[in-house]
C-alpha cells in the first residue's frame, strides 16, 4: 500500500515538475517572440555565451577529433577498410560528437553560471525589484539568454566541427600515415549538406535547453546561498540529460526514414 | 475622510502551503499619509507588501488602490499603476551587474522617461538628494557599505517621483546615526514628493520619525492600528511588549520551534 503510494507521489511529482517547465518554457518562448528586445543584453550574452566558450568547445573538439581518427583507424585496419577513416570521421563528427561534446561543455559553463546569477538575483530579490521597475523578469533576463544561446550554440559547433576534422587530419597525415590531399578529399566526397545542418539543428536546440535550464532553476531558486547552489547543480544535470534526450529525437526526425 | 483611500485592503489572505502568512489583512491608507506596520520577523509584513506591489498574489480579498481594485485591471492597466511605485527592499536588492548611476534611474530608462546619455546628469541629482556625491555613481554596488546601499536603493525607489513608495526595513543593520539619516531622508523626500507611504520597521526609533499611524501585525491580522501618538497607550498587551521589547508577554516567541 504505502509503496503504491510512494510510487503515486513520485509520478504525480514528476508530472507537476514537468507542467511547471512547460509553462516556464512557454512563458519565456511567448517573450523572445515578442518585442521589445533588450539588444544591449542580447550581444553581450552572445559573447559571454559563443566567445567565451570557445576555448573549451576547442580544445574538446580537437582531441576529440584525434582520438577518434585513432580509434576509427584502428578498428577499420581490422577488416582492412582505412581508407574510410576520413569519412567516418568526419559525419561521427558533425553529426554527433560535435554538438552533443559541444553541447555538454558548454552546459557545464553556461547553464552554471546563469542558474547561479539569476538565483542570486532572485535570492537578493533583485528580480522582484526588476518587476517594481517597469521592466518584466522574462523579457529583461531570460529572453536574451535563451535568443543568444539558440543562436550561438550552432556557430560553435560549426567552429567546433572545423577544429574536431583538423584535429583529425593533423593526425592522419601526421601519424598513420594518410596523404593530405586525399583525406581531405575523402572526407568532403563522404560528407553531406544534411551531415551538417543536422548538427546544426541539434546544437540550436540544444543551446535552447542549456539556456532554458539555467533560468528555470536560477528563477526558482530559493532559500539563500545554499539554494543557489542546489540551482546550479540541477541546471547542469538538467541540461546535460536534456541534450542527450533531444539529441536522440532530433536524430531519429532527421534520420529515421 | 471623504473620497476613496490611496491604498485599501479589504480581507487580504496568502498561505503558503499550509502556512497561513496573512489570515484577512484590513487596512486604509489615505492619499499623503504615512503608515507604518510593526510587527515580529517573520510575521508576514514583506508579504504584505509584495501582495499590494502583485510581486506576490494574495489569494483571497482585494487590493485597490485609488478604488481601482488590481485584480480587475488588465496587464496594461495594471503595469500603469506599478509604474507609479516606489519601493525600497529589505536588502536594498541593487542590481550587481550595473553602475549606481544605471541602479537609480533603472525605472526612468524602462519607463522611456529620461534618454540614456541624461541618465547619468539625471542619477547624480537623485543621488545628491539622498546626500551622496557624485564619485559613488560609476561604483559597483558591491563596493559600498550597507548604509550607502540603502541610500542608494532610498534613491532609486524615489527617481520616478512616485506617488506611492513602500520602505521595507529602511534602518535593519544600519547603526543608530546612520538609522537616523535614512529616517530623516525618507520623512524629507517623502514631503517633497507628496507621496503616500507604507513603511515596515520594528526599529520603533523609525516609527516615532516617520509614522501618521501605525499598524501592528501579529498572527497574520492587523491586531491594532492607530495614530502614532497613542501608541504608548494603546491598551493593548501585544502592542506594548512590542514597543518595549520585553520577553515576557501575550506574544510567544516560538524559540523552539525556530
Ligand atoms: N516566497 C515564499 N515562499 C514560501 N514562504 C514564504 C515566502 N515568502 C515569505 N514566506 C514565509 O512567510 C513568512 C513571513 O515572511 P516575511 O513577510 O518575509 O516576514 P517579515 O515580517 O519578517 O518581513 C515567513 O515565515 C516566510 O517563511
Ligand atoms: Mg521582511
Amino acid at each position: 500500500m504505502n509503496f503504491l503510494g510512494m510510487i503515486g507521489r513520485v509520478v504525480l511529482d514528476f508530472l507537476a515538475g514537468a507542467g511547471r517547465l512547460g509553462l516556464f518554457a512557454f512563458h519565456a518562448l511567448s517573450h523572445c517572440l515578442r518585442p521589445p528586445y533588450y539588444f544591449r543584453h542580447i550581444a553581450s550574452q552572445a559573447v559571454n555565451i559563443g566567445y567565451y566558450s570557445l576555448p573549451v568547445v576547442g580544445l574538446t573538439a580537437v582531441f576529440t577529433g584525434a582520438v577518434l581518427a585513432l580509434q576509427i583507424y584502428e578498428g577499420s585496419s581490422r577488416f582492412n577498410a582505412e581508407s574510410a577513416v576520413a569519412g567516418i570521421v568526419v559525419i561521427g563528427f558533425v553529426r554527433e560528437l560535435g554538438p552533443v561534446l559541444g553541447g555538454l561543455m558548454v552546459a557545464g559553463r553556461v547553464s552554471a553560471a546563469m542558474a547561479a546569477e539569476i538565483g542570486t538575483m532572485r535570492v537578493t530579490e533583485q528580480i522582484d525589484a526588476l518587476s517594481t521597475l517597469s521592466t518584466d523578469p522574462f523579457k529583461f533576463l531570460i529572453a536574451p539568454r535563451l535568443i543568444a544561446a539558440t543562436l550561438m550554440m550552432p556557430c560553435l559547433v560549426l567552429i567546433a566541427d572545423i577544429i574536431g576534422v583538423s584535429g583529425s587530419f593533423v593526425l592522419s597525415t601526421n601519424k598513420l600515415g594518410f596523404n593530405p590531399g586525399s583525406y581531405l578529399k575523402t572526407t568532403f566526397d563522404y560528407l553531406e549538406f544534411d551531415d551538417v545542418i543536422s548538427g546544426l539543428v541539434k546544437a540550436g536546440v540544444f543551446g535552447f535547453f542549456i539556456a532554458l535550464m539555467g533560468c528555470y532553476h536560477g528563477y526558482n531558486s530559493k532559500g539563500g546561498a545554499q539554494g543557489v547552489g542546489v540551482a546550479t547543480t540541477n541546471a547542469v544535470v538538467s541540461a546535460s540529460i536534456l541534450i542527450l534526450f533531444s539529441n536522440y529525437i532530433v536524430t531519429e526526425l532527421f534520420f529515421s526514414q | 475622510m471623504t473620497g476613496v483611500a490611496k491604498i485599501s485592503l479589504k480581507g487580504v489572505k496568502k498561505s503558503f502551503g499550509k502556512k497561513v502568512v496573512l489570515d484577512g489583512v484590513d487596512l486604509e491608507v489615505q492619499k499623503g499619509e504615512s503608515v507604518v506596520v510593526i510587527g515580529g520577523s517573520g510575521s508576514g509584513k514583506s508579504v504584505l507588501i509584495k501582495c499590494i506591489l502583485g510581486i506576490l498574489k494574495a489569494d483571497e480579498g482585494s487590493i485597490a488602490v485609488d478604488g481601482q481594485d488590481m485584480a480587475a485591471l488588465s496587464r496594461r492597466q495594471r503595469q500603469e499603476v506599478l509604474s507609479r511605485f516606489g519601493m525600497l527592499f529589505q536588502g536594498a536588492a541593487l542590481f550587481d551587474s550595473l553602475p549606481v548611476w544605471e541602479n537609480v534611474t533603472f525605472g526612468l530608462l524602462a519607463q522611456k522617461r529620461i534618454r540614456r546619455r541624461d541618465a547619468r546628469d539625471k542619477a547624480m541629482e537623485v543621488l545628491q538628494r539622498v546626500g551622496l556625491g557624485s564619485d559613488v555613481a560609476d561604483l559597483n554596488p558591491a563596493e559600498l557599505s550597507g548604509g550607502m546601499q540603502k541610500r542608494v536603493g532610498l534613491a532609486r525607489a524615489i527617481a520616478a517621483s512616485p506617488d506611492i513608495i513602500f520602505f521595507d526595513e529602511p534602518t535593519t543593520g544600519l547603526d543608530p546615526i546612520m538609522a537616523d539619516v535614512i529616517n530623516h531622508l525618507i520623512v524629507e523626500r517623502v514631503k517633497d514628493l507628496g507621496a503616500t507611504t507604507i513603511t515596515i520597521t520594528h526599529d520603533m526609533a523609525s516609527v516615532r520619525k516617520i509614522a501618521d499611524r501605525v499598524a501592528m501585525l501579529y498572527k497574520g491580522r492587523l491586531i491594532w492600528v492607530g495614530v502614532k501618538d497613542k501608541i504608548d497607550r494603546s491598551g493593548n498587551p501585544y502592542v506594548d511588549q512590542f514597543i518595549h521589547g520585553r520577553a515576557e508577554g501575550p506574544i510567544r516567541m516560538e524559540v523552539l520551534k525556530a
